[in-house]
């Protein structure tokens, strides 16, 4: 039996380096990514804690998230491919219009 | 030596060596490989948690579909490697900062949760987390949640189609 505080410090883990990556990276693609491995970080804290009260609803919560994450990758793809047609770039120091 | 350790042990180091090169790799297409694999590692753990039909859509949805679809957006904008990279600037150590201070809050939380996997009976480990209980209590207690998310997935799929059209 592997201690359910084991996954949930794994998750913590994986969240924080997935908000690293959002601070640090400039590339919007990659910001994409990492935004994606912080949702995997909450779906194995939700798979953690259904495990840890014998309880189906975690893994409810981990799929409706999945399904989200599938709804914000096509939305946001699509916001950079419309980003790089009028700019030219995916580098999110040169899209600062709105920022004044 | 505990069999499910090992394989937790295993699947947590892979996982986040791929979640790091995942942040550190240059072309946006290793990352997006490395982001691959960290799914299947993740799958793996899901398995080890009993959450076999999670760990079937992670790599259905997550590593087929949204993957996929990564990969060819990237490949249609046709990047290069990125232009700069490991000079420390302050917003960088900022960055790191925040982030080891987020996870030291994080684990003095947890570590104060109890540690104790549930102990089921025979008939409940046959069936928890099988995509028979999973569908009962979708399309029971969480139906309007599940039509709604469908009509988000709909909404989404136009408005992606609407943005990314370059004359409307």
């Amino acid at each position: 039996m592997v201690p359910i505080t084991y996954y949930l410090l794994l998750a913590a883990a994986l969240f924080c380096m997935g908000m690293f990556g959002v601070l640090v990276r400039r590339n919007a693609l990659v910001i994409f990514m990492c935004v994606e491995l912080m949702l995997n970080a909450a779906n194995l804290t939700f798979v953690a804690f259904a495990r840890m009260r014998g309880d189906d609803l975690g893994h409810v919560s981990a799929f409706f998230v999945i399904a989200v994450a599938a709804a914000e990758a096509a939305i946001g793809l699509a916001i950079v491919i419309a980003v790089f047609r009028s700019r030219g770039s995916v580098l999110v120091e040169d899209i600062r219009t709105m920022k004044h | 030596m505990n069999i499910e350790l090992v394989l937790f042990g295993a699947f947590a180091l892979l996982t986040l060596l791929s979640a790091g090169t995942v942040i550190f790799a240059r072309s946006p297409i290793n990352s997006a490989m490395a982001l691959v694999s960290t799914f299947f590692f993740l799958a793996g753990i899901y398995v080890l948690l009993w959450a076999h039909t999670i760990a079937v859509m992670q790599v259905l949805v997550y590593a087929g579909a949204i993957m996929v679809l990564f990969l060819f957006v990237i490949m249609l904008l046709n990047l290069g490697e990125s232009p700069t990279r490991g000079k420390p600037t302050l917003a960088r150590i900022a960055g790191g900062a925040a982030t080891v201070g987020l996870f030291a809050v994080l684990a003095i939380i947890l570590l104060k949760i109890p540690a104790e996997p549930a102990t089921l009976s025979l008939e409940a480990q046959a069936s928890f987390g099988t995509i028979a209980t999973m569908g009962e209590v979708i399309f029971t207690r969480w139906l309007l949640p599940f039509e709604a998310v469908s009509l988000l997935l709909l909404v989404a799929m136009v408005g992606a189609v609407v943005v990314a059209k370059s004359r409307i």
